[in-house]
């Protein structure tokens, strides 16, 4: 789950992380009022939607850029206006773009340095490590492969936590002067302890800058949470930005199902995550292009079946669906049931093609049939996915 | 012969009482595996089926029963302090069944077993079985028959999947371990990898990873310098997009990282043939034990 920067903000304020001053904005009023009590030189304001690379975006108005340094409060309220309820594209959002509901107004912040840091979990250790660049501003990824000599890591012990010699050690291989040592510690001190308190499986600052007048600041936080902890974090779940996901996706986790919407046009439902994603394989290995991942999990209802089968159909650019099931704990009548309400319910406007193997696989098999429903019965898998592809060719 | 669990191993199910932990009890019970306690707490005492003690801390089973196998059907938010409850008694075997266990909870258990006696498979997998001996986990049984394959796997169903292949081909198999999807978990790829080549009764293996992380890589590696087995590898992911969750939240590509093609590059340098595509696990494996003859 992702959650916006004002919201990132005020999650790092929790545990004293130093921010620049600033506020969030719905309306112009609100804009205005907050740059006339931040009362700074330079005041930047920046479009609150999740994808990256909003500074280069472009809005569907035809105004450049979602994020802009302004002077008086006049200006920043005369720039929100250009943004508010505007549509921003930018490299990661695709080309339908991203309403802007909300802007940040804050204090811009004269920035002398530019650090990359984060704290992540690292699966191969299995403990928290914490990494960092003086090179800050940068896509990171693309940093690290070119130059992993500049790239600094620092290990954590997961039982004992972040020890402050550990991050007065960061603080000088970072670059830090002596006189700003004790503020760096604290920050990094502050961000380990947002890391554990919600359960994050990331936290990056980037950047982290020192300002001209020598104060340390986290300047742009992103957070991953871990999905299976949201359960003990009610506030962070509530920090939930339906309107940044896929309608798909939203409706599909309603029904406590695992869709990922892709571009294809050949969609799956199927059971299990591995076979899932082989099963998306096997449809791309015979020339087709899978739309969706979907697991409907080891022991769905009929009604989860149902239900999913119904965004699969909802789907305009779906040509064909395969369901693929390996009955263990899932029974395949289970499966031939709500496969046949669903088909009561919503017109099967594409083929579809059937592989039930598994527990109960008779008894499925003799439902579908009885049911009349005109499907596309299959042996075994490749047997399912060449019979898939072809019908989506209209073959 | 196979890798451990037999006839010998003595089972206590930790929430015995719960639905799916009673279910899957009976169903391990039915194939056949000797189930000798349950744990439940507040529930000490009672007997479950008629056949089984309940007690209320896995200590006691352990005492009482002289368990040496423990499966976790505890819900998330209490499982990794189940392990933990068993690591202590002393259970040789964990094998915990759970999915959705915060992954910083399990990073704790993971530190905490160091230097413990105590093997943990999983979470978030399907358990282990040598099939005509003993069954822990969800798999469906009568898929499985006893042979000389051994199956490793980060995925439930596809295992299945790989595990029918090979009985409709008339190849049995010895162990078949389904380490889980969590990114952080106990036995990997390359320890399973391990047990199997020491393993007399296992003749061949067959991987089954997945994108994310770099267990298969590890895997990989160790297998061109040690193992002498023919094996076969499938990795489910191709197709995945980077960035994504894909349902397993060990399954992400990450910066570059985790790819399937990186994996399979790393396996096909150690010698292990790889399955095009998910149906073609056993017919790859078997083209390779006969390659070897």
């Amino acid at each position: 789950m992702n959650i916006h920067e004002h919201q990132a903000r005020k999650l790092l304020q929790r545990f004293d992380v130093a921010t620049t001053r600033g506020k969030v904005a719905s309306t112009l009023d609100e804009a205005e009022q907050i740059a006339r009590e931040l009362g700074a030189v330079e005041i930047v304001v920046k479009a609150q939607i999740h994808a990256g690379g909003r500074g280069k975006g472009e809005f569907k108005n035809g105004f450049k850029g979602g994020v802009h340094v302004r002077k008086t409060p006049e200006e920043v309220r005369e720039v929100a206006a250009k943004m508010l309820g505007q549509i921003l594209v930018t490299h990661q959002t695709g080309p339908a773009g991203r309403v802007v509901n909300k802007v940040l107004v804050a204090e811009s912040a004269e920035i002398a340095r530019e650090i990359y840091f984060a704290i992540l979990l690292d699966r191969a250790t299995a403990a928290p490590l914490i990494v960092s660049s003086t090179e800050g501003g940068v896509e990171i990824e693309t940093f690290a492969a070119k130059s992993p000599e500049k790239i600094i890591r620092e290990a954590i012990d997961p039982l004992a936590g972040l020890q402050p010699f550990q991050t007065r050690k960061l603080a000088k291989q970072l670059g830090f002067e002596s006189s700003q040592l004790k503020s760096a510690a604290k920050l990094f001190e502050g961000l380990y302890r947002t890391f554990v308190a919600f359960d994050c499986s990331m936290v990056e600052v980037n950047p982290l800058v020192v300002t001209t007048k020598g104060d340390v600041l986290a300047l742009d936080a992103k957070f991953n949470f871990d999905d299976n902890a949201l359960y003990r974090h009610p506030e962070i779940a509530a920090m939930r930005d339906f309107a940044e996901e896929d309608p798909r996706e939203v409706e599909a986790s309603k029904h406590g199902l695992s869709y990922i919407g892709l571009d294809g046009n050949i969609a799956c439902l199927v059971n299990g995550a591995g076979l899932a994603m082989a099963t998306m394989d096997i449809i791309k290995f015979y020339g087709g292009e899978p739309a969706n991942f979907l697991d409907v999990g080891g022991g769905a209802t009929e009604e989860q079946v149902t239900e999913a089968l119904k965004i699969l159909i909802a789907d305009k650019k779906v040509k064909a669906i395969l369901v693929n099931i390996f009955g263990g704990i899932m029974k395949c009548d289970i499966i031939a049931q709500g496969i046949i309400n669903a088909a009561k319910t919503v017109k099967l406007s594409v083929p579809l093609v059937v592989r039930l193997e598994g527990t109960n696989v008779e008894r499925g098999k003799q439902l579908l049939k009885e049911s009349g429903l005109a499907l596309i019965a299959a042996d075994d898998l490749a047997d399912a996915a060449k019979k898939v592809v072809s019908a989506a060719k209209g073959k | 012969m196979s890798v451990l669990v037999d006839k010998s191993t003595r089972l206590v199910v930790q929430g015995i009482t719960g639905s799916a932990g009673a279910f899957h009890t009976r169903q391990c019970m039915d194939y056949g595996t000797n189930v000798v306690a349950g744990v439940t707490p507040g529930k000490g005492g009672q007997v479950f089926d008629a056949k089984v003690p309940v007690f209320d801390t896995v200590w006691e089973a352990r005492q009482k029963t002289g368990c040496n196998a423990s499966m976790v059907f505890v819900p998330a938010p209490a499982a990794a302090d189940s392990i933990l409850e068993a690591v202590d008694a002393g259970v040789e075997l964990i094998v915990c069944i759970t999915e959705g266990i915060p992954v910083m909870d399990m990073m704790r258990v993971k530190a905490l077993m160091r230097g413990k006696k105590s093997r943990l498979i999983g979470p978030n997998c399907p358990g282990i079985i040598t099939p005509g001996a003993c069954k822990i986990g969800i798999m469906p049984g009568y898929i499985h028959k006893p042979g000389n394959v051994g199956v490793i796997s980060r995925s439930g169903t596809l295992t299945y999947e790989a595990v029918w292949q090979l009985t409709s081909r008339g190849y049995g198999q010895s162990t078949c371990i389904g380490i889980g999807g969590d990114p952080i978990h106990g036995l990997s790829h390359v320890d399973c990898v391990k047990l199997f080549n020491e393993d007399p009764g296992t003749e061949a293996m067959i991987l089954i990873g997945e994108i994310g992380g770099s267990a298969e890589e590890e895997a990989a590696e160790w297998i061109k310098m040690n193992c002498k087995k023919p094996v076969a590898a499938f990795i489910a992911g191709m197709t995945a997009p980077p960035g994504r969750r894909m349902g397993h939240a060990g399954a992400i590509i990450s910066g570059g990282t985790g790819t399937a093609a990186g994996k399979i590059a790393a396996l096909k340098a150690a010698g292990v043939a790889i399955a095009d595509t998910p149906a073609t696990m056993a017919d790859t494996l078997i083209a390779q034990m006969k390659a070897r003859l």
